[in-house]
């Protein structure tokens, strides 16, 4: 097969492009968005339906359309893009033939197939059971059978991408060690391997009581299960979007890492113990030891934490080596006033790396500190918390690397830069005011997944605080203004796809070029001032810190005037 | 752009790291085993701590524990529905009932007393969230899970069901008492 496919060499970034990875790259973007673009119509309605003012949609539409965003967007247009991405740092990075592309076309169909079947299943009605899908509350067997068929198809993806990785070593296309981004991207390829499989050991059977063929699924179990599934898959999610943030930096910078030990021991720490946090959903069930609770809900002692923590501070930190290098050394923060602000592709990066740090990162670890999940289960502070996380996080890097996308793969020129410069400000900081009203909200107990605040046909109806309305309704406001920020985001991509000047795709190849070996360079120490070659970044770093162990103590100060409870 | 290329020098893992990622490793270490810590110590000198007692249950068994606390310690009815209020005496087994879609019985609790809580859910998954209090607890079905419970406040509580469990899911508050 490798000699059939041709390698173009993309004239703007240097890139080596393989024409199938190309083309399959291009198919789970274009997927991708389409997902994206359902998901987004659909948070209309489940904002203005929680906009207490407002309180648009009935009962039953809008847990149905909840339940078809929770999945449209946290795990279809998510993954679609991530198998993109994958594609992406394995044969475009290591400059390599994609292997078996027959197979990869046959993930995509599957994947696509599935993503169909369950959204038509919501659609139909009688299956508004949520993401989740607590038994023994059952959706329609087309339901889990979408979901099986995706993960099936996800699964082959990641398999093509290993097999990748093989054909590169193979074809010697590199020396020494594969990029540090790819290394990323193998992070997140193992962890959705163990994912997947979670997925496939529970809504199987799930899927066989729904057709009548088993009897029972424990309810405590599919939780147990589910959830390794369920949370996991977020973090194939956060070493996707971290490796993003290293590919822009070097992108946008020419950043390198400031140390290859410290960055991949970091991710060697995800592939080590991220995967322990399916606790985080289980820490006020029943049936489960404290001793089991404490030591996965903390990643064994919070060691994927201090990984997030390193990461948080290296990718900036590789920024400012090379600003310092570009001379823009003058005091503590010129480095970062003369960043490329004005490039969506670097702010949309730094706004979600900012972002999944200071609000995802740290209501994370308040969510998933045993005793105080007590005051947080199952409130809308959890959305407010993975909003952070999965949208300003993921989501806003994945649409700062279509930017650099749209001219390097689709060949063409943006359209509306103008629009553009303004879209990751718009979408990004409305979501930081939307995650930390929604966290506010919870914090005073208002539920999740609950259509109506007022309990409207309750004889008892609880009366919510004022403050608890006034932030519902800045949530709605708040998330209005994301979606805005959303839609020129897909009128930027769809436009740019389909009016954009072609640009030129440059040499094609029947051979690959191998990448050439890097010239050594010298070691990052030396600038910068206080003997730290990134000040700056530390000094972020500490804020950070005091941030995080202020709110952490307030936390266990607001938990100790609670009800006793042992 | 190194972070997209292979790493220039082969040995990359010996290469020394500079001292602004070398201390920060340490701070972050140190905060992550403090955190650690804390949710460790709790247990031993905090008060809020949620119990792990469980036995495996099922509806009817559960009914019939909940209808006899009910028909020993009733002191009164409320609503329309006229539901029980229930005032079991210091230290007792109490049991609440999560179903589709209401909480049985209405609780009167006394101040500073101590009770056994027992909850569990009759059909689908339902949520536990004591409001304004803000204790939220996790009721699965197929699980009785007993709750040590010292109400440190007199007041009127609600208990609001924080777990989606169908069309009706937002009717399901009742209220308890702490005299």
């Amino acid at each position: 097969m490798s000699t059939t496919t041709t390698y173009r060499t993309c004239p703007r970034s240097g890139l080596q492009f393989e024409g199938q990875a190309e083309l399959l790259m291009k198919v789970n973007a274009v997927a991708a968005v389409v997902f994206l673009l359902i998901g987004g119509i659909l948070a209309v309605g489940v904002v203005l339906t929680r906009w207490p003012a407002v309180h648009w949609l009935e009962a039953d539409t809008f847990y149905q359309v909840l339940t078809a965003h929770g999945i449209d967007m946290l795990i279809f247009w998510i993954i679609f893009f991530e198998m993109a991405v994958l594609y992406f740092c394995a044969s475009t990075l290591l400059r390599c033939r994609l292997a078996t592309p027959r197979m990869a076309w046959l993930a995509f169909a599957l994947m696509l197939i599935g993503a169909v079947t369950n959204n038509v299943a919501v659609y139909q009605g009688g299956s508004s059971v949520m993401m989740t899908s607590y038994v023994p509350m059952m959706a329609a067997p087309a339901f889990y059978l979408g979901l099986i068929l995706f993960a099936v198809g996800a699964l082959i993806g990641c398999f093509v991408f290993f097999g990748t990785l093989v054909v590169a070593k193979r074809d010697k296309t590199y020396q020494g060690s594969v990029p540090l981004v790819t290394f990323g991207a193998i992070t997140a390829c193992i962890i959705a391997v163990f994912t997947i499989t979670s997925g496939a050991i529970i809504l199987i059977p799930t899927f066989l009581m729904s057709v009548g063929v088993v009897k029972e699924v424990d309810p405590l179990v599919y939780r147990t299960i589910w959830w390794a599934f369920g949370h996991s898959s977020q973090q194939i999610n956060v070493a996707a979007h971290i490796s993003i943030w290293y590919a822009i930096a070097a992108i946008a910078f020419g950043a390198k890492p400031m140390s290859e030990r410290v960055s991949r021991g970091a991710f060697l720490l995800y592939i080590l113990f991220l995967q322990l946090a399916s606790a985080h959903h289980l820490l006020a069930d029943p049936g489960l030891s404290t001793a089991w609770k404490v030591v996965n809900t903390s990643y064994f002692m919070y060691f994927a934490v201090l990984a997030s923590m390193i990461h948080g501070l290296t990718i900036p930190g590789a920024i400012e080596v090379a600003q310092r290098q570009k001379g823009y050394t003058k005091g503590l923060f010129e480095w970062l006033r003369k960043a490329p602000w004005g490039n969506p592709v670097f702010s949309g990066m730094f706004i979600s790396l900012i972002g999944f740090g200071f609000l995802g990162g740290i209501s994370g670890v308040m969510m998933g500190t045993e005793q105080l999940n007590m005051i947080i289960h199952n409130t809308i502070y959890v959305p407010g918390h993975f909003h952070a996380t999965v949208v300003v996080g993921t989501s806003l890097s994945f649409m700062a690397l279509t930017y650099f996308l749209i001219p390097v793969l689709f060949r063409r020129e943006m359209i509306n830069p103008g629009l553009a410069k303004l879209q990751p400000y718009l979408f990004g900081l409305s979501m930081y005011f939307f995650c930390l009203v929604m966290m506010g909200a919870g914090t005073l107990g208002v539920s999740r997944r609950h259509w109506d605040m007022a309990f409207s046909g309750a004889a008892m109806a609880y009366e919510w605080p004022g403050a608890a309305y006034l932030m519902m309704g800045l949530v709605g406001i708040a998330g209005i203004a994301a979606i805005g920020g959303g839609a020129i985001y897909i009128y930027i991509t769809v436009g740019s796809l389909l009016w954009g000047r072609k640009l030129d795709s440059g040499a094609r190849s029947a051979k690959f070029t191998p990448i050439p070996p890097t010239a050594p360079s010298a070691a990052v120490q030396g600038y910068g001032s206080m003997g730290f070659a990134a000040p700056g970044t530390f000094m972020l770093a500490m804020v950070f810190l005091v941030a995080f162990v202020l709110y952490y103590f307030i936390n266990w100060k607001y938990l100790s005037t609670l009800w006793g409870l042992s | 752009m190194s972070a997209i290329l292979p790493p220039a020098e082969r040995l990359w893992w010996k290469q020394p790291l500079d001292r602004v990622e070398g201390t920060w490793i340490a701070i972050a270490l140190v905060w992550c085993l403090i955190m650690f810590a804390m949710m460790v110590g709790w247990h031993v000198y905090g008060k809020q701590n949620l119990s792990t007692e469980t036995y495996r249950t099922n509806p009817e068994a559960f009914a019939a524990k909940a209808q006899a606390m009910v028909d020993k310690y009733t002191v009164r009815t409320e609503t329309e529905e006229k539901i029980p209020v229930v005032h079991p005496p210091e230290g007792s087994d109490v049991y609440l009932i999560a179903r589709l879609w209401n909480w049985w019985p209405i609780l009167e609790l006394e101040k500073d007393k101590t009770y056994r809580l027992h909850l569990t859910a009759m059909d689908y998954n339902h949520g536990f969230s004591l409001q304004p209090a803000n204790i939220n607890i996790q009721v699965v079905p197929g699980f009785e899970h007993v709750v040590t419970v010292t109400p440190n406040k007199a007041g009127t509580y609600s208990i609001v069901c924080n777990e989606y469990c169908g069309i009706n899911h937002h009717t399901m508050v009742s209220r308890l008492y702490v005299k």
